[in-house]
């Protein structure tokens, strides 16, 4: 239960503003796909647009393909919502319901959109999806309680919990443990690993340790100046990108020259 | 393989999201057409007062004859409350943003919303039993010592239901409004503006003057303007408390009338052309708090442009 | 150690020279106080004029002491400081007044047998100038207008939160700060401004012109009501919905549930309790509302349950009638008695909307970790 993800030229825009400029990249089926690159340079807008929740922004529109596993998202008659419930999304601020109990808050993604879920069932689909973020062990005996009240941390696998309850193909993450500290980082960091077996994974980070460490493969965008709309540099094995990349800003990025 | 995986969806939901959204605009189209409605029916029962005969108006003399005294007299209202309740809003606002202790600035400032939760009706059976009352004997004074100005000529009225009783019940419904908008603005100086003028050696009051003043003048004027429209459209402080009559220069004497007040009086009982002749009356009453508070949004929205701090 | 510090403790500090001592203010208040009574007795003593007396005098004593010792500058900061805290004294003074005034008249009505039980149905002059000359008790109570107040408000709450709430959801979540969306905006604001007794006149115009001349019922009046309630809903479901954080807006969008559901399931909740509490002022701001309710629902005596036919009575109006047209005009006692024992009834009816407003914002707000 996970597909591929195929992007043919694809340019994002604000309004009249090129944000991001003819992005051609292929995101594999179960593994992990880190983009790095400087602040400001699209790779997070771009990530935004592989589930269409750029278009919350007023203004925001795309041209190009995004396929996924050859559908494309952006084909008539496609319904975004339809497109995020298979494509889920994981933010750089651990966001819990604050109105709702822990295992509410995984279930929302089943009871907000009304689906029938017998009591069995949702208890099963909340012990799978704390177990799948590795959360079950220090929440289960209080599943009652506010998500708020959580760690940041846990806050942060609750919504990965939240997310995997709905059972999507692909998971976004946008700096997922930017707001984190180390401890919980590395607590993400081993759960990205584990959920590479089930889904296919794309996450943001500014941190070029991390990429390193759980990607497989990376992704560099850069920005040539203010204004100016970013660019896909180069994409390729996360090996490689690190030790042997073809283009001469990824590695001054990655040696710590600039960014 | 799949085209369809993107595309089936759950019909249900996406005609929620139309259903949902349509009920939203609808119920923002609906309050234009209520103000819009206010207008058109405001207007269209109020014809036939303006185009009556004159002599078939109150008065009979036409509706301007009728109409001119009492909004002198709204505006003499007005103006009384807003020349009493400024400086005491101001000083009141000041009071509770910079002067008090920070623990019981929130209580206090409860205290003055308190005012405003006072229903009208509540304030004009207070000035009409217990301020005019007490406020008589004052009137007295004045007539005796400072008749010689118009405005306190004699004699006093004896019950003390005047429109200066009126003016100050109508100060009072006022200030809270003045106070709670000014506190606000006070609030928003930029904390760096009156760091800089205490590290000056400045005492608190210069403070004030350099920093705090100059800052929220604008805000305190459209304070005032919203204050001013409240007591220009306010009924029942002046329907209890004035002893109507014609148009007086003496404050302190009976006489003098408010739109607002002559509406609520006399519509009750009334009947064909004098409803037209009241409706017509609400419409001038309309106009002219509609003229006051764009004016004072307008200074509001001037100054949020300039002003970098929001 | 203390030997050392002894003699600097005794010196006065440089930093406090010239300088009124701390114990100036409550020196010149005692002062204020003797000599404002020594003046009040040369008049006739009464205890409002021995306050403002000594206040004057205080604060003329405090400032030209500060002005003989500290100059000038500190003077006039001392001068400002008596002003404000002065003006607020002064604002204080007529809300004890009223809230005295209401409850010394309002008890006695208010405890009157079959005050809150009975209506004015039948209740004539007579039996008023028998309660003064025979002093039989007073008769009549403020049942029909307490059940009409609480009709017409209802009528008015159930019109103006759907349409507030929604406006404010198109205005948050729709709008986009579009054209339509700033029309509205400003329009509300418009509304906002409309002196309340316009409101009454356009309720009573509108029914005038759809239904017949002289329509007078409880649903006109809270059709008039719905027209200040309705700016007052916006404003403050707006100001609530905004501080939602859009983060959880996105966290729902992203789990692919739909915007309706998302406003309806994750947006309102969060941002009920203070969506609530400004629905609970709108109520306490209309239930006092007199003039409106003058010109659309008419004067009753007795119960009516039909806001939809016939004259209604409320509390506002019911007050306004008594003191204006009391019941006996050679005896209005009695009928002041009821105002005030309505008055007294409606004031505790909006503080209680008051204090519930602020309960309902602290104990249901959303309880979040930040």
């Amino acid at each position: 239960m996970s597909k591929r993800i195929d992007v043919k030229d694809l340019n994002v825009y604000y309004g009249d503003f090129l944000a991001v400029e003819d992005v051609t990249i292929n995101i594999e089926a179960k593994s992990v796909t880190a983009f790095i690159g400087p602040s400001g340079c699209g790779k997070s807008t771009f990530l935004r647009t592989l589930n269409r929740m750029h278009e919350v922004l007023p203004g925001a529109r795309v041209e190009g393909e995004v396929l996924l596993d050859g559908d494309n998202l952006y084909g008539p008659g496609v319904d975004p919502v339809t497109v995020r419930s298979q494509i889920g999304m994981v933010f750089q601020r651990p966001n819990p319901f604050p109105t709702m109990s822990i295992r509410d808050n995984v279930l929302a993604g089943v009871k907000l959109n009304n689906k029938k879920i017998s009591k069995g069932e949702a208890d099963v689909l909340v012990e799978r999806s704390l177990k799948g973020a590795n959360l079950w062990n220090e929440v289960k005996d209080r599943l009652e309680k506010p998500g708020s009240g959580l760690s940041g941390g846990q806050q942060q696998r609750l919504c990965i919990a939240r997310a995997i309850a709905v059972e999507p193909q692909v998971i976004l993450m946008d700096e997922p443990c930017s707001a984190l500290d180390p401890i919980s980082t590395l607590a993400i960091e081993d759960l990205i690993n584990e959920l590479k077996d089930q889904y296919t994974v794309v996450i943001v980070t500014h941190n070029m340790q991390q990429a390193a460490r759980v990607s497989d493969r990376t992704a560099f965008f850069n920005i040539a100046g203010t204004g100016k709309p970013g660019k896909l540099i180069e994409v390729g094995d996360t090996h490689t990108i690190f030790s042997n990349p073809t283009q001469k800003a990824t590695e001054d990025y990655v040696s710590g020259r600039f960014g | 393989m799949t085209a369809t995986s993107l595309t089936s969806t759950q019909g249900a939901g996406r005609a929620g999201d139309k259903v949902f959204s349509t009920a939203a605009l609808a119920a923002g189209c609906f309050i234009l057409a209520v103000l819009f409605g206010v207008a058109l029916f405001l207007v269209v029962q109020a014809i036939p007062a303006l185009t009556a005969p004159a002599a078939e108006i109150q008065g009979g003399e036409g509706f301007f004859a009728y109409i001119w005294p009492i909004v002198i007299g709204t505006i003499i209202a007005a103006a009384i409350a807003l020349v009493i309740a400024t400086p005491i809003a101001i000083g009141v606002a000041l009071f509770i943003s910079h002067f008090a202790p920070r623990r019981l600035a929130s209580g206090l400032g409860y205290v003055v919303d308190l005012l405003a939760a006072i229903p009208s009706v509540i304030y004009g059976a207070w000035g009409a039993a217990f301020l005019a009352k007490e406020i008589s004997p004052a009137y007295n004074w004045l007539a005796a010592n400072m008749g010689w100005l118009p405005i306190f000529q004699g004699p006093a009225s004896a019950t003390g239901k005047t429109i200066l009783t009126a003016g100050i019940v109508l100060s009072v419904m006022v200030l809270p409004i003045i106070t709670s908008l000014s506190r606000e603005i006070f609030l928003q100086t930029p904390k760096l503006h009156e760091e800089a003028a205490l590290a000056l050696g400045a005492t608190r009051w210069e403070m004030i003057k350099m920093s705090v003043f100059p800052f929220a003048r604008p805000g305190i004027i459209s304070a005032v303007m919203l204050g001013l429209g409240r007591a220009l459209g306010e009924t029942m402080a002046v329907a209890l408390v004035l002893s109507s009559g014609a148009l007086t220069a003496s404050l302190i004497q009976s006489g003098n009338q408010t739109i607002a007040a002559e509406i609520a009086l006399n519509f009750p009982e009334a009947s064909g052309l004098k409803v037209s002749t009241l409706i017509a009356a609400g419409l001038v009453l309309f106009i002219i708090t509609l003229a006051v508070n764009m004016i004072a949004r307008w200074i509001i929205s001037r100054h949020k442009e300039f002003s970098g701090a929001n | 150690m203390t030997s050392t510090l002894t003699p600097v403790r005794s010196k006065r500090s440089a930093l406090t020279k010239g300088q009124l001592p701390k114990y100036a203010p409550y020196v010149v208040l005692a002062g204020a106080l003797i000599v404002g009574a020594a003046i009040l007795a040369l008049l006739g003593f009464n205890a409002f004029g021995w306050g403002i007396v000594s206040a004057l005098l205080f604060a003329i004593g405090l400032v030209s002491w500060s002005a003989a010792v500290e100059g000038s500058r500190k003077a006039k900061d001392k001068l400002a400081t008596c002003l404000v805290v002065g003006s607020f004294l002064v604002a204080l003074l007529p809300l004890v007044s009223v809230i005295w005034t209401v409850l010394v008249n309002g008890v006695p009505g208010l405890l009157t047998p079959g005050f809150l039980s009975t209506s004015m149905n039948g209740v004539t002059g007579v039996y008023d100038n028998k309660a003064v000359e025979e002093g039989a008790p007073v008769v009549g109570g403020i049942y029909h207008a307490l059940l009409g107040t609480v009709q017409i408000t209802l009528l008015a709450t159930l019109i103006s939160v759907p349409v507030g709430l929604l406006t404010a959801i198109y205005l948050v979540e729709y709008g986009n700060d579009g054209r339509l969306a700033r029309a509205i905006t400003f329009f509300v604001d418009v509304m906002t401004g409309i002196p309340s007794i316009v409101a009454g006149l356009f309720a009573a115009a509108f029914f005038f012109a759809i239904v017949g001349p002289g329509t007078k019922t409880g649903a006109v009046a809270a059709v008039a009501l719905s027209v200040l309630m309705i700016p007052v809903v916006v404003r403050s479901s707006e100001e609530m919905l905004k501080i939602v954080p859009n983060e959880l807006r996105e966290a729902a969008y992203a789990l692919g549930v739909r915007k309706w559901r998302t406003i309806l399931k994750v947006v309102i909740p969060t941002a009920i309790s203070g969506i609530a509490s400004g629905v609970t002022l709108a109520i306490a701001r209309v239930i006092g509302e007199t003039a409106p309710i003058l010109v659309t629902a008419g004067f009753a005596t007795s119960i009516n349950s039909n806001v939809f036919g016939g004259w209604m009575a409320s509390l506002p109006t019911f007050i306004y009638t008594q003191i204006l047209n009391p019941t006996s005009p050679a005896n209005p006692d009695p009928s002041s008695q009821r105002a005030w024992g309505a008055a007294l009834v409606l004031i505790i009816l909006v503080m209680i909307l008051n204090l519930a407003a602020r309960l309902i914002a602290r104990v249901f707000a959303p309880k979040t970790g930040r």
